[in-house]
């Protein structure tokens, strides 16, 4: 908490409490505790100063897994908690962890409010794209037409992107990685950690009991070259097995361009985090056939947090009004004495 | 010509207004100074929901009550001895309950053909002479004189019009014989940017007051003695402000910071923008997106270590059901707030009711017992919030404090008190106490009170998961076993019954065996004592008994009932707390259950009681 503070070298194990793992054998969530409880020893922070908050659902078992404080709270609302808890102590390091049901469809309002806050919270959305705690109905993520015990013939709701979402909610960081890619995942978390402000993880999850494969192409060896574009900062949008396609504004549309006589790698545009369009065009990718998935930050700018304003406000007050006591308001006002 | 001074006990006025005529403000002015005077009052503001109804109509109609008196007194009165109404709307409204005889001051310049038709008067009622058998009425051209009084301010007409409750507050002044200096002080500072409308408003004030002292209408002053009060410094203070003030004093006392997080609802919003008000103590409020975010946030701040506090009315208490069954599952201390309102639904936004016991009482899934109690005046407001607070940090439970619409908006002399007689509230968090094996037990709790420990995070070597779900004993690892879990529930149970040896003994106004007694819950109070005064003025054998903790019921509460013949329970529902009575004691208790949003009358009581007992 204190800078005085001497911190502690820790290891995994550490970070690990003893209550048996109780998710489905080859579930996605088994990877992205593994790579948190591995990163966590070198964010500098005292255990004892980190807090996981998270709601219902798969993801949410999430906190009694790890040997921190945790809260595995009601459906839908860990960021409004997180909040309380961060609010309560600003000096506390809050992760937040829920699913594409919990933050997105039961919880939605929060995590936008949360976002257009920018509370120094870090929230970590699995997004497997189907409710696996209720047995496999479609979740907001899910890709229209989706065949569910809910939707025989299909769902009929446009999916949220995510990413999307965060960014038109006023996001300062939004960032993507996947369940396997385990040090891109451990990069976002350590990226997540250092900003400043609420940041947005969503991790690409797989569930391979209802929705077995969801992600398949951005993982498996033979497609993922051409389907994901690998965010760097400054850097040109290029992706493909050759390493030869990439990403050119058209006017002012995206489009896929192959690099060679036609364009250069001086035609492709530059990923810059602080470029809140680029960020908007980038999320939009997602569903969007023909391009493909982007991975990484895709937004990253420093704005003022809700809980560095709200002390600033109490100490103005203060020293406007001077340091008071209840009884001092208690005497305050018209009073008479009856004798 | 001569006035005359009469001296009376009691008074009961009502302002009547369009909503946009400035009744609260002019009723809240009556009150100060009242106050100050050294009467005993009480107030019941009565406004409509909607902010600015059409000009005129019967909707838009605002009022606000006062009753003072040199006795102490319990009630804002049932009927106004003396009703000003501004414009026909406010005297269709309210005519009808003024006392046989009473008084009304209306606003001529406001009884216009448009004014009448909106009122659905066919003729004008000051002129007709319809009024004069049942009421004296004076007829005064209040808009008139204030356009006089301000001509030479170069305001425009409307502004100087809207001075005119101005001048019924200092003609008010002067018939019950108030300062108008204090209002004056007031106005100052209220329009300090704005030098030309105190001008105004104190011209309109003093043309009020001098009129009735120069005018021949006015033939007689009334007097009221300063009411003999114990002694001590007063103030007049409002239920919501009062609460406001406990909850931080609770806070100061157990050195906890107070979150309050909240989202804005008639008629609780109020102490939201009070402890907003007091950043300067250090207090942190957070206007959440939604009622459910104002109690999860309070509820992760109380995780975290802080005094949590929230307030709404009903509707926000139906949304924040699944969160207090966490603060019960999570054993966290927690304060709800429910200034109730008429319902169901959006129901009656700014009218009183006390229709949420139940709802207070079991309105969550599963076995979710809580500690439940209510304040009983605008003054015990302060009191039931700090013992709510005092509850929750000790018994580490979530406690649903019951307001009202009354309580909230109402006022009432208070004596100041000072914080240090208030009883202490210690906090003692987690220590290595509750550590076993290298392991923080979170559910190891107190034997005596059967509170878990409170580890927050910072704490070193206790950090610690809770939940929802349900949990083993002393380890607080999720358990799914049938006996664990009867027992937790039963455990979860005792600890809040287990409140109930630290209330002490009842207190029974009257006679501790009798004919009637009569039992009353929250703002109903006032009523019911000045009821059982009145009935044993007569040498009815009534007594009254208050029930200030509806959970747990105080102990002695079924010996108390069967020493009487019968038991009336006024409440503003149909029926509520009888049901558990009924139901806890087997014991016959009648309901006299008026649902009207509005508190139930003395009077009311006193039939009832006449009816059973005869």
């Amino acid at each position: 908490m204190s800078e005085a503070k001497v911190k502690k070298t820790y290891t995994k194990q550490d970070f690990t409490s003893d209550q048996a793992v109780r998710w489905c054998p080859g579930c996605g969530d088994y990877a992205i505790l593994a790579q948190t409880q591995k990163v966590f020893p070198d964010l500098g922070v005292d255990k004892e100063d980190l807090v996981f908050i998270s709601g219902i659902g798969c993801s949410s078992r999430f906190p009694y897994y790890m040997d921190t404080y945790g809260f595995h709270t009601i459906h839908g609302r860990a960021p409004a908690i997180a909040s309380g808890v961060k609010l309560a102590n600003p000096d506390l390091s809050v992760w937040v962890v829920t699913g594409d049901g919990d933050g997105l469809s039961i919880g939605g309002n929060h995590t936008i409010h949360l976002l257009r806050r920018n509370l120094d919270i870090n929230v970590m959305l699995f997004n497997n794209r189907i409710y696996g705690l209720t047995k496999g109905q479609y979740s907001p993520t899910s890709e229209i037409g989706k065949v569910t015990k809910s939707t025989p013939m299909g769902s009929l709701d446009r999916p949220f992107n995510p990413l999307t979402l965060a960014l038109g909610a006023g996001a300062t960081f939004v960032s993507r990685t996947i369940d396997k890619e385990t040090k891109h995942l451990q990069e976002m978390i350590t990226k997540s950690h250092a900003h400043k402000g609420t940041s947005f993880m969503e991790i690409y999850q797989n569930c391979n009991i209802f929705n077995d494969g969801a992600f398949s192409s951005l993982t498996d060896k033979e497609t993922k070259l051409d389907t994901v574009l690998w965010l760097e900062n400054k850097s040109p949008m290029i992706f493909g097995v050759e390493k030869n396609k990439g990403i050119r504004l058209d006017g002012n549309t995206p489009t896929v361009v192959e690099i060679g006589d036609k364009f250069s790698v001086d035609d492709i545009l530059l990923h810059d985090e602080s470029d809140y369009v680029i960020a908007s065009l980038l999320s939009n990718m997602t569903y969007n056939d023909g391009f493909p998935d982007p991975i990484g930050v895709l937004y990253s700018i420093e704005d003022t947090r809700y809980e560095d304003m709200m002390m600033d406000q109490i100490r103005e007050a203060t020293k406007k009004k001077g340091k008071s006591t209840i009884q001092d308001i208690i005497n305050a006002g018209d009073t008479w004495v009856v004798k | 010509m001569s006035k005359t001074t009469k001296q009376v006990d009691e008074v009961v006025i009502r302002f009547a207004g369009d909503s946009g005529d400035g009744m609260q403000l002019t009723g809240g002015r009556f009150t100060e100074t009242t106050a100050i005077v050294g009467n005993d009052l009480s107030t019941l503001p009565d406004f409509p929901a909607e902010i600015r109804a059409p000009a005129g109509s019967l909707a838009g109609v605002s009022a606000f009550q006062i009753k003072f008196s040199s006795r102490d007194i319990h009630t804002p009165g049932d009927a106004p001895d003396i009703l000003v109404a501004m414009n026909p709307a406010a005297l269709k409204a309210h005519q009808k309950e003024i006392l046989p005889g009473g008084t009304i001051i209306c606003n001529t310049n406001a009884f216009t053909p448009k004014n009448l038709k909106l009122a659905g008067y066919e003729t004008n009622p000051l002129e007709d002479k319809t009024l004069d058998d049942h009421y004296t009425v004076y007829s005064v051209e209040m808009s008139k004189m204030v356009a006089l009084a301000c001509e030479d301010l170069g305001l425009t007409p409307k502004l100087v019009d809207r001075t005119k409750n101005f001048f019924a507050l200092g003609l008010l002044f002067w018939i019950y014989d108030r300062p108008t200096q204090p209002t004056k002080d007031w106005l100052a500072i209220k329009f300090s940017k704005k030098p030309e409308l105190v001008e105004a408003n104190v011209r309109a004030m003093d043309a009020g007051y001098n009129y009735g002292e120069t005018t021949e209408i006015f033939t007689t002053r009334y007097t009221v003695d300063k009411a003999s009060l114990p002694p001590g410094t007063y103030r007049n203070v409002v239920g919501n402000y009062a609460l406001s003030m406990g909850l931080a004093a609770a806070a100061e006392k157990s050195k906890l910071n107070l979150f309050y997080g909240g989202y804005p609802i008639t008629p609780a919003s109020d102490i939201l923008h009070t402890l907003s008000a007091w950043k300067h103590l250090g207090i942190k409020t957070f206007q959440a997106e939604d009622e459910i975010a104002g109690i999860t946030s309070v509820l992760g701040a109380a995780f975290t270590g802080s005094l949590g506090v929230t307030a709404t009315s009903g509707p926000g208490i139906s949304l924040k059901g699944e969160s207090m069954g966490l603060a019960v599952m999570a054993e966290l201390p927690l304060v709800i707030i429910n200034v109730q309102r008429g319902g169901p639904s959006t129901g009656l936004p700014t009218k009183t009711e006390q229709s949420d016991l139940l709802q207070a009482m079991y309105g969550r899934n599963g076995e979710a017992p809580m500690p439940v109690l209510a304040s009983s005046t605008p003054g015990d407001c302060f009191y039931a919030a700090y013992e709510a607070c005092r509850i929750a940090i000790k018994y580490m439970t979530p406690v649903m404090l019951l307001t009202d619409g009354y309580l909230a908006n109402g006022s009432e002399p208070w004596q100041v008190p000072n914080i240090d007689d208030l009883e202490s509230i210690d906090v003692k968090f987690a220590d290595k106490s509750s550590v076993v094996d290298g392991q923080f037990m979170p559910y190891l709790r107190d034997k005596k009170t059967l509170a878990r420990p409170w580890a927050i995070p910072g704490m070193k070597d206790l950090e610690h998961r809770i939940g929802g779900i349900e949990k083993e004993d002393v380890t607080g690892n999720v358990n799914y076993e049938p006996d664990n879990h009867h027992y937790m529930v039963k455990t979860r149970a005792k600890k809040v019954e287990s409140i109930a040896d630290e209330l002490g003994k009842s207190e029974i106004f009257g006679n501790k065996n009798g004919d009637l007694l009569i039992l009353s819950w929250g703002g109903t109070r006032g009523a019911c004592r000045s009821a059982v005064e009145a009935l044993r003025a007569k040498k009815k054998k009534v007594s009254h008994l208050h029930i200030r903790w509806i959970n747990p019921l105080p102990k002695d509460l079924g010996e108390i009932l069967i020493k009487f013949k019968n038991v009336l329970m006024p409440e503003i529902n149909s029926g509520q707390l009888s049901k558990i009575i009924r139901a806890e004691f087997l014991v016959d208790v009648k309901g006299l259950n008026l649902v009207r949003g509005k508190p139930i009358s003395s009077a009311d009581i006193q039939q009832a009681a006449n009816s059973l007992i005869g």
